[in-house]
């Protein structure tokens, strides 16, 4: 199969929506000619037009709001957020419009909206370019949230999110738009709420999201050379969460570890555990870990920025120890 | 008064909109102090001519976004009173199956996208509706309602640039009645509401918001030259709310006197200005008025009727509609 890299993949399905759906365009800072500072769009405004790729003021809560209004209307806008940590800056169109429209007019106005944004420290980028906000949409109900682990997952889930009649949420890891992943030819959807199990074992399951599959995958490859099989499941949607899948693997393993680049505390991780602490209880043979970004702002300095995210090592050394069958407390 | 070019029909259901919703208003009023309505809930009572003015020049393929104060504007977009009151009852059979109540009321039926309780927070969906309608190639109008204290967010500067830059067909319309809640305006907005417009190259109309027929000619013209590309607009319609900020706000002395209320409901009311005018052209009698009146309120009392028999929502709605399929 051809690889692709993430921002191709991401490239390729706006433009294959936007051939299938005239009423499907995208709205953004620097989104036309520029292609946005990561080129994730070089070339959709020479196909598509600046009807279709339309280059706002840098006023995301305006942008947004056209955006909420926009769907709201029949239109399906896919707005370019630049950078996730803007996140805080439209939290009112996003979580008091967007996301609450259908259920306050009991069930009569939809909002078929994408949100694309990213997420992703180690880039040096300091406090207000690094953050991973997933966490902080997941919690509204009324949102779905995806996070792509690889170009695959990023072009699927991205044709989902167009064509869903929710306001959807997709936040792309920044460091990984150069990767490559097998990405076929032929059209694909990737649909909302299934898990996927990147890694069979029997051992312990680290269920990891976004950037942090990778770390699984390393982690688990190092653990195989110590004995220790590790089960890796990608949740790919956060919102709706195929809980059965990762209840499954957990009955089956015992241990688990929820690994999310979003701060540790108050956030997905915490989410995901208490779900398997509720539901698998019995099931398990040590408490559920969660490796979430360290509590701090995302410092600037490379050799502080790169403590404050899970990494490999720091997976193995956790898995060994609930193999093992230490406690471990919290550092 | 303002004499639009028009016929007596059109005159005839501005007036028969009007009070309706000073009407629906007034037993909505009713209530709440009876403790019949859940929450609270802010009245449009004074602004009637606004509302009216403004949705008589519009179809039902234009939209409106509205605000907390929201009721004036459901009714003039074409909502009928029954699902209205089940809707400030938390009714099964309201506008929005009893979820959103008077703060939220949407009839997208009629073209009205819903009162939003964020002070300004629908002014992005307006100019929204605006940009699909010029990128779709369609000629409505979007009517973007907020009030005087909407103006201080930043959010209304952020959309009227964009409107501006790409002459989207979307009316911003600011219904100044003198107070941001409890504070004068004059106090929360420094140099002229006007010029804010203007400075983004926004045609800019002040008006009395009073008078229906003024209200009506101006936005007729604007609308007219919005679906030929020549939006945005903006006006700012000099109105005045008879109650206080909402239901709940009853001694207003300190920040407003008895007397200014009383000058703007015996000499510039809108009903009382507007039914005179029609008595004094021939329009209609006293008489006709009276029965209109009176059959107005014979709706609304059944309709109030009909909204507090009405069966709350089944208990398994509460989780519907958190996502549509």
């Amino acid at each position: 199969m051809r690889e692709i890299t993430l921002s191709q993949a991401v490239n390729e399905a706006l433009a294959e929506e936007m051939r299938r759906d005239p009423t499907v365009f995208i709205l953004g800072e620097d989104v036309a000619e520029a292609g946005t500072p990561f080129k994730v769009l070089s070339g959709l405004v020479e196909e598509f037009g600046t009807d279709r790729v339309i280059d706002t003021p840098i006023s995301e809560p305006g942008f947004v709001g056209l955006a909420v209004g926009a769907a709201m209307t029949g239109a399906r806008p896919v707005v370019d957020l630049m950078f996730g940590d803007f996140i805080y800056l439209v939290m009112d169109q996003l979580c008091n419009q967007a996301a609450k429209q259908h259920y306050m007019s009991g069930g009569k106005l939809t909002v078929p909206m994408v949100l694309r944004t990213n997420l992703g420290a180690t880039r040096r980028s300091a406090a207000q370019h690094s953050q991973s906000l997933q966490a902080l949409v997941a919690h509204i109900p009324g949102l779905k949230v995806a996070l792509p682990s690889s170009a695959y997952e990023a072009k699927g889930l991205m044709k989902t999110a167009i064509r869903d009649n929710n306001p959807v949420v997709i936040f792309e890891d920044k460091l990984m738009y150069q990767d490559k992943a097998p990405v076929p030819e032929e059209e694909y959807l990737i649909p909302f709420g299934e898990a996927n199990v990147k890694r069979e074992g029997r051992d312990i399951t680290l269920i990891a999201t976004s950037s942090m599959v990778q770390v699984a995958e390393k982690a688990a490859e190092l653990l195989a050379q110590e004995g220790i099989e590790a089960e890796v499941i990608d949740p790919r949607t956060i919102v709706p969460l195929d809980e059965k899948t990762l209840l499954d693997s957990v009955k089956k393993t015992s241990r688990a570890i929820v690994i999310d680049e979003g701060h540790q505390s108050y956030g997905v991780t915490a989410e995901i555990a208490s779900r398997l602490n509720e539901k698998a209880f019995y099931h398990l043979d040590a408490p559920v870990l969660r490796m979430g970004a360290m509590d701090v702002p995302v410092p600037f300095s490379p050799a502080l920025e790169d403590l404050t995210v899970p990494t490999p090592e720091g997976v193995v050394e956790n898995a060994r120890k609930l193999c093992a069958g230490e406690l471990i407390h919290a550092a | 008064m303002a004499k639009a070019k028009t016929n007596t029909e059109d005159y005839l259901r501005m007036y028969r909109q009007m009070v309706r919703i000073r009407t629906f208003e007034d037993n909505a009023n009713q209530l709440y102090l009876s403790a019949k309505m859940p929450g609270l809930t802010h009245m449009y009572s004074g602004e009637e001519a606004v509302a009216v003015g403004i949705c008589e020049a519009l179809t039902d393929d234009d939209r409106i976004t509205s605000t907390h104060r929201g009721h004036g504007h459901c009714v003039a977009k074409g909502a009928e009173f029954k699902e209205m009151f089940c809707e400030l009852l938390g009714k099964a059979e309201g506008y929005c199956r009893g979820k959103g109540g008077s703060m939220h009321i949407a009839d997208q039926s009629h073209g009205n996208l819903g009162a939003n309780a964020i002070v300004g927070g629908s002014m992005g969906i307006a100019t929204g509706s605006a940009l699909r309608a010029k990128l779709q190639g369609k000629d409505d109008v979007t009517v973007c309602f907020f009030g005087d204290g909407a103006t201080a967010q930043g959010l209304w500067y952020e959309v009227m640039n964009m409107a501006a830059l790409w002459n989207l067909p979307v009316i911003y319309a600011c219904e100044n009645n003198g107070y941001s809640e409890y504070t004068k305006t004059e106090e929360i907005a420094a140099g002229s509401i006007m010029a804010r417009a203007e400075a983004f190259g926004i045609e800019a109309h002040q008006v009395d918001g009073q008078d229906v027929l003024a209200v009506n000619e101006l936005t007729q013209k604007l609308v007219a030259r919005a679906r030929k590309g020549e939006g945005p607009f903006f006006m700012e319609l000099m109105t005045y709310r008879y109650h206080g900020h909402h239901v709940g706000d009853i001694n207003r002395a300190y920040y407003r006197s008895k007397e200014e209320e009383t000058d703007w409901k015996d000499n510039r009311d809108p009903i009382i200005r507007f039914r005179a005018f029609l008595v004094e052209q021939g329009i209609a009698t006293e008489e006709e008025i009276e029965a209109m009146n009176a059959e107005i309120e014979k709706d609304a009392t059944e309709a109030v009727a009909y909204a507090e028999k009405a069966p709350y929502p089944p208990a398994h709605e509460v989780d519907m509609h958190v996502f549509a399929d």
